[in-house]
């Protein structure tokens, strides 16, 4: 009981130093060369940051998808994209100059928040009627329609292929400019942490043990008498909403949004991240989160670099394509890291001694 | 009597990491027919399945002295294992033609024995699998296995689920190659195991509970009852119509063996 | 009159592409339940190496063309052997893994080829009169429509032929139904796998070249956009169903065509709501087995 205890008083602890860590980020100078493009407290280093977190902060509610209730989707960046999109168009159309700019921009989140619930229950309802492969391809196609409708710019709304820019007339002034990407900042940590305690919430409840139960056997889960569908109806709303707030976020960071996060590749995307990272492991979204954005961000850098361009074509070509290195990088984790890099520990462990540690250290990983 | 053709000891399988059977062990000798006998869901079938390799398994397997554990099914089959599954598992899109031409691994089947078995085929040769009665499908089944000169078969509820009058004929069938090759049956209906079965295998929750000859088992009233939960086969309860036994009557379930059902 | 019939013909060659890709994505999907994302890199990397050859040999005629096309196919045969046999085996029987793998091989595939041929589409000669038109009851209709629909006939007929009538065509035809009950007749399925992936890389290849017809150039992205609409073809026909593809690939592009002349451009969107109607009524698709 006590070690339980005391286990969970150092996961506590552990945890609030990272994040305060996080947080005085951008009053320090910490140089990485090779990691960040600079110093910790240059906008440029913090906007990389703030991107990597917001993209944990999605990965995470992927995870929670395909980790614990073992749902296959294809479609996720539909949500990212609706909380981005939706949040853009809502401030752009609806918004009633008579009221407050503060009243107005909260009121934008909110709205956008509802209407990304909404979807996620719409086309959860739908996909979840069927199963396997048949869910994957059904929550491929919402997405694929939802990006086609991206790309065509019905009534000049989304911008089309140009994207769509931040209207910053309700923005508070906090978050507009190169000099406030600390406040940015500060923001996406906000929203990474927000969708952790949800996430870990869910994972809590009823609800997330029977989700998990029917990942291994959805036969266990109906003999206990429970239906999966509602739960997993439950957890896919819930995921689809993360994912928006999330995508509110980057909407604000890059004062805009591109019309490539409503792709099926981009889903990919998080894919390869929750898995590089370790499906098993809540921790492993985010540290794929991490990892992925940063490398992503600094093979390109190595792609332009000098001695790159000075090898042979053999070696050149492969690596100045960034996307060539990852994609390799997750077929290696995958046929031979199955636990990620969240799993690296717990694989070291076991090999040290071969009794078997189980799942107790992983509940809270 | 000769070296058993087939030796299963210590055998152990899960299925989605539930252990279906547990640390069984049986010989099949190498004529005659062994019945492998008990109640709904003890691991006959998940038995059978483990022996072919069709799902996880540890333990030692010989096939005539030599060890298949580790060989992949098609290895096991390859070396003489014919294979009757439950329900029939013919491949309901292919015709009976095809069916049984897919099960041809010897450069000379013996074409003239199925046919002379079982003529109905021969007729229904250009129909699809999948449209045939229940009984018919059992002899296109039937008829993959013997199609090939084998040296044990393994034979999964032949009559489940048949018209007495087709559990006949199934019954006669078997009878007529138990002759060439020793066969490991699972069978409900004990009327059919006094007719073709020369030893029985009796399994309870995942193992081995008797083991001995056919006739002797039968007419041992109170154990057929005990371990089968039905009474033997000159009472005339459920047999005739091939269905499974019923699952545990409370009233005698007693023994020990029995605990872990 | 002439309109519903140039959308017809046009919505049949675009069909011939989709079916291209769905055949093979629908056997291997049948076979192995392996849903295989790397499927537009076969057909890209054949449409790019088919394209180097043709045209250092004779560009823009009937012999660099028939010569791409035959690069295609070995092309696309061999990548998609050597995919089958160097990754996907080693996951035997874990489809999500292997899924995952084709994943990572479709990313860093377009990366590669983007690497080596560049992002902008590469435009592509062909021969003089694939570039002309036919007039069919007042349509004028593009000739590359023929050549299109002409070899995915072709290429339908001849793996038909070869499902019938050979016996790998009746392991594969028996494995789709049920792969355990093969093993259990002693043969090695493991072995048809391989194949199934060669031929299904095979018509990819041979796809991708056609693609580069059909479209007039060669790009890195050519394979991923094509297979997304090939998805939906295979699902709509119902996965490892041959039949189902096929008569999918022609009602996906035919309503595609139709709803992007007379509903202003949606054909992207009626087509994903037609997958999404069809799973909802019959979720194992029009000639689907049980729901997967």
């Amino acid at each position: 009981m006590t070690t339980t205890n005391r286990r969970r008083i150092a996961w506590i602890a552990g945890s609030a130093a990272i994040i305060v860590l996080a947080a005085i980020l951008p009053l320090l100078a910490i140089e990485i060369p090779g990691v960040f493009p600079g110093p910790t407290y240059t906008p440029g280093t913090l906007q990389l940051l703030a991107y990597a977190m917001l993209i944990a902060a999605l990965a995470l509610s992927y995870r929670l998808l395909f980790g614990l209730a073992g749902m296959l989707s294809f479609g996720h960046a539909l949500f990212f994209a609706a909380g981005a999109y939706g949040l853009g168009v809502v401030l752009e159309w609806f918004a009633p100059s008579e009221l407050p700019s503060e009243v107005v921009f909260i009121g934008a989140i909110l709205i956008t928040l509802v209407f990304g619930i909404v979807l996620s229950l719409t086309v959860g309802s739908l996909a979840l009627r069927v199963g396997g492969i048949s869910f994957a391809m059904v929550t491929l196609a919402f997405a694929q329609a939802g990006s086609v409708l991206i790309r065509r710019n019905p009534g000049g709304a989304t911008g089309g292929e140009e994207g769509l820019a931040l209207d910053i007339t309700h923005v508070p002034e906090g978050f507009i400019g190169v000099m406030n990407t600390r406040n940015l900042y500060w923001f996406a940590l906000g929203v990474l942490v927000f969708v952790y305690l949800v996430v870990l919430w869910v994972e809590r409840s009823r609800a997330g043990h029977v989700a998990a139960a029917g990942r291994e056997n959805e036969l266990r889960v109906r003999v206990l008498g429970v239906r999966p569908y509602p739960v997993k109806l439950l957890v896919f709303t819930v995921a689809g909403a993360l994912a928006a707030v999330a995508g509110m976020g980057y909407l604000l960071l890059q004062s805009g949004a591109a019309p490539r996060v409503a792709t099926a590749d981009f889903t990919l995307t998080l894919l390869v991240i929750v898995v590089l990272g370790g499906v098993g492991y809540r921790w492993g979204a985010i540290i794929g989160g991490l990892i992925y954005t940063l490398l992503d961000q600094r093979l390109t850098a190595l792609a332009g670099s000098e001695a790159i361009a000075a090898l042979p074509d053999v070696l050149r070509i492969p690596l100045s394509e960034p996307l060539f290195i990852l994609g390799t990088l997750f077929i290696l984790v995958v046929m031979f890291l199955p636990g990620g890099i969240a799993g690296i520990p717990q694989r070291l462990r076991t090999h040290r001694r071969s009794t078997a540690l189980e799942s107790k250290e992983t509940v809270d990983a | 009597m000769s070296e058993p053709i087939l030796a299963v000891s210590g055998l152990h399988a899960r299925i989605a990491g539930q252990q279906v059977v547990e640390d069984v062990s049986f010989t099949v000798p190498s004529s005659g027919v062994t019945a492998l006998l008990g109640r709904n869901g003890v691991g006959k079938t998940s038995t059978i399945k483990a022996v072919l390799g069709l799902i996880d398994r540890t333990g030692d397997v010989r096939l005539a002295g030599d060890r298949v554990d580790r060989l992949p099914t098609h290895r096991i089959v390859q070396r003489g294992v014919g294979y009757v599954p439950e329900d029939r598992e013919v491949f309901a899109g292919l015709t009976v033609a095809e069916n049984l031409r897919l099960a041809e691994r010897d450069a000379e089947p013996r074409r003239e024995l199925v046919e002379r078995l079982f003529p109905d085929l021969v007729q229904r040769k250009a129909q699809r699998a999948g449209t045939l009665s229940g009984g018919q499908q059992q002899m296109v089944s039937l008829a993959r296995a013997l199609l090939n000169d084998n040296r044990v078969l393994l034979v999964d509820e032949p009559t489940k689920g048949l018209a007495p009058k087709i559990v006949g004929e199934v019954a006669e069938a078997l009878e007529a190659v138990a002759d060439t090759v020793p066969i490991l049956l699972v069978e409900q209906n004990l009327h059919v195991v006094r007719q073709l079965a020369t030893d029985v295998v009796v399994l309870s929750g995942g193992r081995v509970v008797h083991t001995g000859g056919a006739a002797e088992f039968l007419d041992d009233d109170d154990l057929v009852h005990r371990l089968l939960g039905v009474h033997g086969d000159h009472a005339e309860s459920d047999a005739s119509e091939g269905a499974p036994a019923p699952e545990a009557s409370a009233t005698t379930d007693t023994t020990t063996e029995e605990g872990r059902a | 009159m002439s309109t519903v019939i140039l959308l017809l013909v046009t919505g049949l060659g675009l069909g011939a592409l989709y079916f291209l890709v769905a055949s093979g994505l629908s056997l291997i999907y049948g076979l192995m339940h392996v849903l295989n994302f790397a499927h537009g890199v076969f057909l890209t990397i054949g449409a790019f190496l088919g394209w180097e050859v043709g045209r250092r040999v004779s560009d823009g005629t009937w012999g660099g063309l028939l010569l791409s096309m035959l690069v295609g196919v070995v092309v696309g045969a061999i990548v998609a052997a050597l995919t089958e046999y160097l990754l996907i085996r080693r996951l035997y029987e874990r489809h999500i893994e292997q899924v995952l793998v084709t994943v990572g091989l479709a990313l860093a595939g377009v990366a590669l080829m983007e690497g080596i041929w560049g992002t902008d589409p590469i435009y592509t000669a062909k021969p003089a009169w694939l570039t002309e038109t036919t007039e069919i009851l007042g349509a004028r209709i593009p000739n590359d429509r023929f050549l299109l629909i002409g070899i995915a006939v072709l290429v339908l007929l001849g793996i038909v032929l070869f499902l019938r009538g050979t016996r790998y065509g009746l392991i594969i035809r028996a494995g789709v139904e049920n792969r355990h009950m093969v093993t259990a007749l002693g043969i090695d399925v493991r072995r048809s796998f391989t194949l199934v992936f060669a031929i299904g890389g095979a018509a990819a290849g041979l796809g991708g070249v056609l693609a580069s017809v059909y479209y007039g150039y060669v790009s890195a992205h050519l394979g991923s956009s094509l297979l997304i609409f090939a998805f939906i073809v295979t699902v709509i026909g119902g996965l490892g169903s041959l039949a189902g593809a096929a008569i999918a690939s022609v009602l996906v592009a035919v309503l595609q065509q139709f709803a992007n002349f007379y509903l202003g451009g949606t054909g992207d969107l009626a087509v994903v709501l037609a997958l999404a109607a069809v799973l909802l009524i019959r979720p194992s698709g029009l000639m689907g087995k049980a729901a997967a």
